[in-house]
């Protein structure tokens, strides 16, 4: 399996990388990690004329804390967001995510960015991000813009990144101390995309919930934000008959695709599952 | 196409090389530098049998381009025994607890654990199942494998091999 032939560019800079893009057009195409576009690379699914390989840029690495954000470049690997001990305090559902994407190998190089950026139903983060309320800064030759998770996705490999346009950092809110969250992921083997999987934020006060938030991965074209579920358990103690309704909401936007992993109303009914679960962990970690 | 210029480390030694930007790193090495011992399994970033080491970090060689290794400092299963020519503790290990059948995967799992003992120079069982989680091996059931990962990080801590109870 090999690529179609291309050009290579190694930038130093996100504004060199940028000017490459603009100028390439359709026939550019910016290189992460590697390890969703090379796969498609090999398979001629893609075939871009330019690589614009991101690696060289200092800039997009690391995490930062920024007010009441955390800023983390888009180039960070999978690999330095669990060993960060800085995200595992402040933002632990990352890590949590992070250490069920793909394999060791895959998280050394596999970058955030890209994984947030490609568009990918299967691609774990895009709900989390969610489920969070990040915004990822986006960057073209004629300026940068901030683009908020929740907006990112219009169906499978369609994001409102325009051609030219490169996502620099993800920008997420910290969380409350007291938080709690859970990322519930079910596959069918190490490295496979979920059949269903479901991200949950939440904060209680008093035995009830305060406030909620539930992303759901590759149960749609795009990563869903449950909006309606997590609005039906606020307020409630997590009692049995309110989390049932709130999977119920949570099913009902669910619009899986009949695969390998199972027909498309198991894999809705896995949701569903996953969304329990996660509830129920992220329960048990909240303070308050 | 224009080929580019490439300059890396290779087991320890400096090579340049001209290599089309679609080479993937894995063919670089088997057929441009004969290094045969990485191979090429399901070549679609799942088996783990092209795994080598590369600036302190497991890749699978057939999802990364040879250009993209520019500078890099790779190792592969060819450069892992000790300069006197006696194997590295992990190759050792392998021998003694029978961690191989047809051997085919066994670079990429030697490669991943010679990183894993690294980081992690006294693993858990757990630890070490989840570690090789990206390699994947036909015949063994992994069993010998793990036994082989353990026996080495004892021999590299310097404490006697105690084998768990079946």
């Amino acid at each position: 399996m090999i690529p179609a032939t291309f050009s290579y560019h190694r930038p130093k800079s996100v504004q060199e990388a940028v000017a490459l893009l603009g100028e390439l057009g359709e026939n550019g195409r910016a290189l992460a990690g590697g390890h969703s576009l090379i796969p498609m690379m090999k398979l001629r699914l893609a075939s871009p004329g330019n690589l614009v390989d991101l690696a060289g840029i200092s800039e997009l690495r690391g995490v930062r804390a920024d007010g009441s954000d955390h800023v983390i470049g888009a180039m960070t690997t999978q690999h330095e967001l669990i060993a960060s001990n800085l995200l595992t305090e402040k933002i632990p559902l990352l890590r949590e995510t992070a250490l069920q994407i793909a394999d060791p190998q895959v998280r050394y190089l596999g970058t955030l960015g890209g994984n947030v950026a490609n568009g990918d139903p299967g691609n774990d983060m895009p709900a989390v991000m969610m489920c969070l309320g990040a915004s990822y800064n986006v960057t073209s030759k004629s300026g940068e813009r901030r683009i908020a998770a929740r907006e990112f996705y219009q169906g499978a490999y369609v994001t409102a990144l325009a051609t030219g346009e490169v996502l620099t950092a993800v920008r997420i809110p910290t969380p409350a101390a007291a938080h709690g969250w859970a990322y519930e992921k079910l596959k069918r083997k190490v490295g496979d995309y979920a059949t269903a999987a479901a991200a949950v934020m939440l904060t209680m006060k008093g035995g009830r919930v305060e406030s909620c938030s539930i992303g759901l991965t590759n149960v749609a074209d795009t990563p869903l934000w449950a909006q309606e579920a997590a609005k039906i358990l606020t307020g409630s103690t997590l009692d049995a008959p309110t989390i049932k309704k709130a999977v119920a909401a949570a099913e009902a936007i669910t619009s899986p695709a009949s695969d390998a992993r199972g027909p498309a109303e198991y894999r809705t009914k896995m949701a569903g599952v996953m969304l329990a679960r996660a509830l129920d962990r992220a329960k048990s970690r909240a303070r308050g | 196409m224009a080929k580019s210029q490439i300059e890396l480390k290779v087991n320890g030694k400096s090579v340049e090389a001209l290599v089309e930007p679609r080479t993937l790193l894995i063919h670089f090495l088997r057929e441009q530098l004969s290094l045969t011992g990485p191979h090429i399994g399901c070549e679609t970033s799942h088996c783990g049998a092209c795994t080598v080491d590369l600036d302190g970090k497991s890749v699978k060689s057939c999802t990364i381009f040879a250009v993209q290794a520019n500078g890099a400092d790779i190792r592969t299963i060819e450069g892992v025994a000790n300069v006197d020519g006696t194997l590295h503790a992990i190759q050792e290990g392998f021998r003694e607890m029978h961690g191989l059948q047809c051997g085919f995967c066994t670079p990429g799992m030697i490669m991943r654990a010679y990183r894993l003992l690294q980081e992690n120079k006294n693993p858990s069982e757990e630890e070490i199942r989840f570690g090789i989680s990206g390699n994947l091996c036909r015949c063994t059931g992994y069993q010998n494998i793990v036994k082989a990962i353990q026996f080495a990080a004892a021999k590299l801590n310097g404490v006697p091999f105690q084998e768990a109870a079946e």
